[in-house]
């Protein structure tokens, strides 16, 4: 469609479809909202300036999902649910499918990178006062995400059905067990059986592959969504959208592409891939924290393995789980336990209204500040140590405490956030 | 039509009429899918009686078989295993079984061995720990395990919960309940039968 003939013709609204295309954007943009869309969310999107390498891991965590998705397709070409079938057809994969240990490598690889890069993501979120006002709903949108992002991960780890896999669905679903009258009802549900098996394999494989990565995906695009709505936190924690120039452009913003998807991003994927294919070829089952080797065992549902533990990254509740065992209030230990479980995850949602901090960022806060989130940190890591190892009357105890600090953390928060002596927040963003 | 009309409401009826007719519908669209979920008739068929030839079970030993896909455990008890059960007593939680007896003690077994009283050295359990499903190794002989205080028992490896070699669960554990004793009854000396107690002896 070069110059030639050219016809007077209105180039927006319908008279635009009117027009014979002068090129394929215009075309396509007269008919959907592409530029647009391009302009909203990337060349015209204006992101603080003073990102550092913390706002690496939202887009890695987008990286991480895209590996996962397309490995987990590749598998489940050859993989087999079937309660039968599906620990050879994971071997098999392993063996004999040309490159398939490589697929399966990166795709148990990425679950566990996937948590480690979501977990510095929202210790981003933490430490900036990122969930604050107003971005509440990108918060809880996040939180839903890690939730979705828990469950992908447990249906997914009965898959291979290996020893852990058994024993460690046969534990979760029991938990659903310990609510009061309908437990037991509602865990044998959930499996499908009176014990996990087949069926419960079955519908694992259906939540894992169709179900939850659906959600995942409506979830990280209304996370996107609304995080676009109001504008990105940053280091120092101030609202950028608060100084703008003549044309209505924060003044501490520069476009997110390219200078954060070539400049910061890009250069984030290259080292991330980087520890991510040495952990592929040299430490797949990282000593065990990665693929647990109890779990290159068949399932036997005649014998739980003499020390089982889910994979690291369930670790920190799984301690707290284990830390609840007195009965109060006439309800068992049991269901305290679940219930602190699922209530260190829940909480999550509610630190944009527990935070009462003057100040969103750290950095401005008072050493008390640092000092308190310093323990909760420390915590987490005892409680997910603690986690992977036996039970034994010492780690009872320590993770006892490890429990009330992480909920002392959160709980404490309304009180504890606005003690000390904050320092002056500055106009303008600092780089 | 200016902002000031109210609401037609002939066509606010209809419309909630048909709402709620709608999400009737809707509801009752859910109750076969989310009915899929409960155990097939081919799962609910599987759960018959288990018959067990326990003559080449030797003292101290203990053999596991499957029973509606859990495993059983049929313990046969060496009089220092016996003895064991006496001197934790103090440790335990529900030493005399009475606890959700019906679900978890039949009512011959409501003894301080918790088996049969005419073979009371024969522990027969469900190997199911009744905190979450795992099943708890053992028996770790008296003295190994520094968790039961240097006495017989069984210890779950994933939560840490201990039970006395009748199945009985320590205090502070996250356990709430004694193992659960299956139903079962002797067809002769050496054979016994798993999930079935009826008096009448062919019943199995």
């Amino acid at each position: 469609m070069a110059a030639g003939k050219k016809e007077p013709v209105v180039v927006t609204g319908l008279g635009a479809l009117d027009k014979p295309a002068s090129g394929l954007l215009t075309w396509v943009d007269a008919r959907f909202p592409l530029m647009e869309n391009w302009r909203a969310h990337m060349s015209e999107y204006y992101a603080p300036k003073n990102f550092n390498f913390w706002y690496f891991f939202g887009s890695l965590a987008m990286l991480v999902l895209v590996i996962q998705i397309v490995t987990g397709i590749f598998l489940v070409m050859h993989y087999k649910p079937d309660a039968q079938k599906a620990f050879e057809s994971v071997e098999y994969i392993m063996r004999e499918v040309p490159w398939g240990w490589l697929v399966r490598y990166m795709h148990s690889t990425g679950a566990s990178m996937f948590f480690i890069v979501v977990y510095l993501h929202m210790f981003r979120g933490m430490i900036y006062g990122s969930y604050r006002k107003p971005r509440e709903l990108v918060w809880i949108f996040g939180v839903m995400i890690f939730l979705c992002l828990m469950g992908e991960a447990f249906f997914g780890y009965l898959l291979p059905w290996g020893q852990m896999s058994f024993w460690g669905a046969q534990v979760i679903v029991n938990l659903f067990g310990a609510i009061p009258v309908i437990g037991p009802d509602l865990s044998i549900w959930i499996r499908g059986d009176y014990v996990v098996s087949d069926a419960t394999l079955n519908r694992f494989f259906s939540f894992h592959v169709i179900a939850i990565p659906l959600v995942l995906l409506g979830l990280v695009a209304a996370h996107i969504l609304a995080l676009h709505e109001v504008g990105s936190n940053n280091p120092d924690g101030i609202e950028i959208k608060d100084k703008k120039d003549a044309d209505g452009i924060p003044l501490d913003g520069i476009p997110f592409h390219p200078y954060y998807t070539i400049g910061h991003d890009l250069f984030a994927a290259v080292v991330f891939l980087m520890v991510f294919s040495a952990i592929v070829f040299f430490a797949p089952e990282m000593g065990g924290y990665f693929l647990e080797y109890n779990n290159f065992i068949a399932a036997d549902p005649l014998k739980t393995p003499p020390h089982i533990a889910p994979v690291w990254y369930f670790t920190p509740y799984y301690s707290i789980l284990r830390a609840m065992v007195w009965n109060f209030f006439y309800i068992d230990a049991k269901v305290w336990g679940v219930i602190g479980m699922g209530a260190s995850t829940l909480i999550f949602f509610f630190l944009p209204w527990l935070d009462r901090s003057p100040v969103k960022s750290i950095r401005y806060r008072p050493a008390l500040h640092k000092a308190i989130y310093a323990v909760f940190v420390v915590c987490f890591f005892v409680l997910g140590y603690l986690g992977t190892q036996p039970p034994s009357p010492v780690g009872q105890i320590v993770s006892q405490i490890g429990t009330v600090l992480y909920f002392a953390f959160f709980l404490g928060m309304p009180w504890w956030s606005r003690m000390g002596h904050f320092k002056p927040v500055p106009d303008r963003v600092t780089m | 039509m200016s902002n000031e009309q109210s609401v037609d409401k002939e066509r606010r009826n209809a419309m909630v009429a048909t709402s709620v007719v709608g999400g009737i519908g809707a509801l009752c669209t859910a109750w076969p899918f989310v009915n899929t979920f409960a155990p097939s008739e081919k799962a609910k068929a599987a759960g018959a009686p288990v018959e067990v030839d326990i003559s080449g079970l030797k003292e101290g030993e203990r053999m596991i078989v499957e029973w509606r896909g859990k495993p059983v455990w049929l313990l046969k008890r060496s009089p220092e295993m016996m003895a064991s059960l006496a001197k934790t007593e103090g440790e335990l939680a529900d030493p005399d079984s009475q606890r959700k007896q019906s679900e978890l003690t039949p009512e011959y077994c409501r003894n301080k061995f918790r088996a049969r009283e005419d073979h009371k050295d024969l522990f027969v359990a469900v190997g199911i720990c009744t905190h979450l499903g795992c099943s708890p190794s053992g028996p770790f002989p008296a003295g190994t395990q520094a968790v039961l205080k240097e006495e017989w028992g069984f210890v779950c490896p994933c939560h840490g919960s201990t039970f006395d070699l009748a199945g009985r669960v320590w205090k502070a554990k996250p356990a709430p309940d004694n193992l659960e004793i299956p139903p079962y009854k002797y067809l002769s000396e050496t054979k016994l039968v798993i999930g079935d107690d009826s008096s009448d002896k062919k019943g199995a």
